[in-house]
């Protein structure tokens, strides 16, 4: 095995390898790099609307296109760079932790990916066929339901295509972390990572389902004439905002809690001492969780639902600071007293802690219902929501690449550029949106294309601008620092860290196909370290070496969603021209047809065999 | 000889676990399609809506119940957390409902 996998292989083998494969931890790898892509499409989409704001009355780019760069930056960001590096991370990592060689359903595993990629690709495809979406990341009706051209459809097609393949992840790990755990991993010995992928998924599991509805029914309304948001024909245009929300109000908690999870790994590992406050870590995760469903209003204080409901609200929204908060102290109590390292990892971690509690307190003061009609649909909630993602789950995820880098890719990353991209991007980030607070409550509002001159609005805006130039230029320090690790960094050890404390760090870096030769034994919290305390340097086994069962690659997955994709092109042009639904027969027959023969072709898997195996070394 | 009383007794054990079991499905299957007919009995009887609507409706939970408890072994050890998924997801779902039926308005 590892012989053949150092002999060089041709471009064509290697692009069948990824295009069938199964296995999570490639898997994990392609939505990572996939999601950086879109992560740099909407950066540059982010520089046009700073550019575009950076003077008053500014002509750099159209209304039109303005438009079109806020909806394809919010959509690119949340739904193609965010969800899927943290999918991607979820992927590569969990499976580890928890002791299992795979996911539970490798198949849909590799489905999920490609669907996810294909309604990226739909989405951004739209810049090319007459014009983006400009309807907002929200989509709000009636506005979405009247925009002229077939933006909007691009939207409506590919978050349906990508958000199938969310909710296959989703219900994959919750399967998997039911099912697949190691011997001796119980619920309450799992990492903290772990559980908040969990919890997570569950988010997922019940709120994608609303978006799925929502974007049926704006999909009908425009390309089947139906009425469900018009308002003249008896729809009504509020319900897009509450499905919307039903669905936005948890992602924006599927995009944090697994940030929170990389923050617990990462805080223990670089304290060395064991995370603070475990229990109330994962009670304070599910309550987070289980209020999370019960705010979504609060995204329409101003709509009019009346003084009851907007307290009701509000309040349930005030309630989240409170597990929120707890987590905060179990981190600040975590590091207290212990022998603590900084690197880029920690660095970012560090720096997460006041960022996000910044944002949390904006937050709390956005959900007081009666100030919010000063606040809403201003540059305030811009600077909210810009902290807690940027500051929570994209420093999350910067964090928790440079911590399991060496794991995914089987090299540590360059400390000094890390330090350096660190700095440059956390005051670029702050000098972004920290004076966009206060251009808010002087009342900018957001989403317009230009602000007038002599406002006070002048140089907030610009030096909102310059720091977003200084983030481009620490994501392209972090860019180099990956080419430069690549080509130069060194083979990084199974444990590079020396004091990592969960299973991924028992097993070599990158880990071999199979995981776990021989499946560890869990005797409690941070597995490996209770190892290391014994004075063992390895998992004790749970078992004697055996074949282990291995799942076949499938290129089914890749037909099966370009079916989908052709069809939703029908789905799109048959406004124009009816002739366009053969697109729609087309694609579903290659759809249903790769359903058929995954269904009725018996693929049982192959085993790599106990003699093979012996020969490896570890 | 010790070792066949033993797997005799397990074996008895599992029989009468076994009957219990079926009859516990034979039962919930005859209330099911009692509950059906009542629900199609009190339609045709022309009861007064506000009767007949509820009721139906609690017919309807009470069969869900069986499905998921008896026929899908929800009431079976092991199922804890699928329980508590499902649990959840009826939660999320009535909250939904609840606020589509007080504030929004047409
Ligand atoms: C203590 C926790 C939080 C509270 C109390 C809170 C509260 C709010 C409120 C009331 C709004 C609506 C403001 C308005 O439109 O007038 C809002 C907007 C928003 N929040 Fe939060 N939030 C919290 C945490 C988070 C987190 C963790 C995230 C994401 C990681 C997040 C992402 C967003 C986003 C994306 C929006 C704006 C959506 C839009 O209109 O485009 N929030 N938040
Ligand atoms: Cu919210």
């Amino acid at each position: 095995m590892s012989l053949a996998s150092t002999q060089k292989k041709s471009f064509g083998a290697v692009l069948w390898d990824y295009l069938t494969t199964v296995d999570h931890k490639k898997l994990g790898n392609m939505y990572i790099v996939a999601g950086a892509f879109f992560f740099i499409l909407g950066g540059i989409e982010a520089l046009v609307i700073r550019i575009q704001l950076m003077k008053p009355e500014n002509d750099f780019i159209s209304a039109g296109l303005y438009n079109e760069m806020i909806t394809m930056h919010g959509t690119t960001m949340i739904f193609f760079a965010a969800m899927p590096i943290l999918l991607g991370l979820m992927n590569a990592i969990m499976p580890l932790q928890i002791g299992a060689r795979d996911v539970a359903f490798p198949f849909l595993n590799s489905l999920g990916f490609w669907l996810f990629l294909f309604g990226g690709i739909m989405l951004n495809l739209s810049w090319f066929l007459g014009g983006a979406p400009d309807a907002g990341w929200t989509a709000y009706t009636p506005l979405s339901t009247q925009s002229p051209g077939h933006g909007v459809d691009f939207y409506v097609m590919g978050l349906q295509l990508s958000g199938a393949g969310t909710l296959i992840g989703g219900i994959n790990f919750l399967v998997t972390i039911v099912t697949m755990r190691g011997p001796g991993m119980t619920y309450m010995r799992m990492p903290l990572f772990t559980w908040t992928t969990f919890i997570a998924s569950i988010l997922i599991l019940f709120a994608f389902p609303a978006l799925t509805v929502g974007l049926f029914l704006l999909m009908f309304d425009r390309m089947f004439g139906s009425a469900f948001f018009d308002v003249a024909l008896g729809g009504n245009s509020i319900i897009w905002q509450h499905l919307f929300w039903i669905f936005g109000h948890p992602e924006v908690y599927i995009l944090i809690l697994p940030a929170f999870g990389i923050f617990s790994e990462i805080f223990p590992v670089f304290s060395k001492k064991r995370l603070f406050g475990y229990s109330s870590m994962v009670f304070a995760t599910f309550m987070i969780a289980f209020l999370g469903f019960m705010v979504w209003a609060h995204h329409m204080l101003t709509v009019g639902l009346g003084p009851v409901a907007n307290s009701i609200f509000a309040v349930a929204t005030m309630a989240i600071a409170v597990p929120t908060g707890i987590k905060i102290f179990n981190w600040l109590a975590t590091m207290w007293g212990g022998s603590i390292r900084i690197n880029s990892a920690m660095l970012w971690s560090l720096a997460f802690i006041p960022s996000f509690t910044i944002g949390g307190m904006t937050g709390v003061m956005l959900a007081t219902a009666t100030a919010d009609y000063q606040y809403h649909d201003t540059y305030f909630v811009i600077g909210h929501f810009h902290y807690v993602i940027v500051g929570g789950t994209l420093f999350g995820i910067l964090a928790g690449l440079h911590y399991w880098w060496p794991k995914l890719f089987g090299k540590v990353l360059h400390e000094g550029m890390g330090k350096i991209a660190f700095w440059i991007f956390f005051i670029g980030f702050h000098l972004t949106f920290f004076v966009q607070h206060f251009l808010g409550l002087m009342g900018m509002p957001r989403r317009y294309w230009v602000f007038l001159e002599n406002q006070g609005l002048d140089t907030g805006n610009l030096v909102s601008t310059i720091g977003a130039f200084l983030m481009t230029i620490g994501t392209i320090i972090f860019i180099i620092n990956i080419v430069y690790t690549s080509i130069k960094g060194e083979k990084a050890s199974a444990d590079p860290w020396g004091t990592g404390r969960t299973l991924e760090w028992a097993v070599s870096s990158p880990p071999p196909e199979y995981n776990f030769k021989k499946l560890p034994l869990v005797r409690g919290l941070d597995a490996y370290w209770i190892e290391k305390m014994d004075g063992n340097d390895k998992m004790t086994p749970a078992e004697p070496l055996v074949d282990i069962h291995m799942p076949n690659g499938s290129i089914l997955p890749v037909t099966m969603t370009i079916g989908f994709f052709i069809a939703s092109f029908g789905f799109i042009y048959q406004v124009d021209n009816k002739s366009w639904l053969a697109l729609v027969f087309i694609g579903f027959a290659i759809a249903l047809g790769s359903m058929l023969i995954r269904s009725l072709k018996d693929d049982h898997g192959y085993h790599i065999h106990k003699e093979d195996l012996e020969r490896e070394a570890d | 000889m010790t070792d066949n009383t033993n797997i005799n007794k397990i074996n008895s054990y599992e029989n009468t676990r076994r009957k219990e079991e079926m009859k516990h499905q034979v039962i919930t299957f005859v209330l099911m399609i009692a509950f059906t007919l009542i629900a199609f009995l009190v339609v045709a009887a022309e009861l007064s809506r506000t009767f007949v609507i509820p009721f139906i409706l609690l017919l309807a939970v009470v069969q869900v119940g069986f499905q998921f408890y008896y026929f899908m072994h929800m009431k079976d050890k092991g199922h804890e957390i699928i329980s508590s998924l499902i649990f959840g997801g009826i939660w999320i779902a009535a909250v939904t409902v609840l606020t589509f039926t007080t504030i929004i308005w047409w």
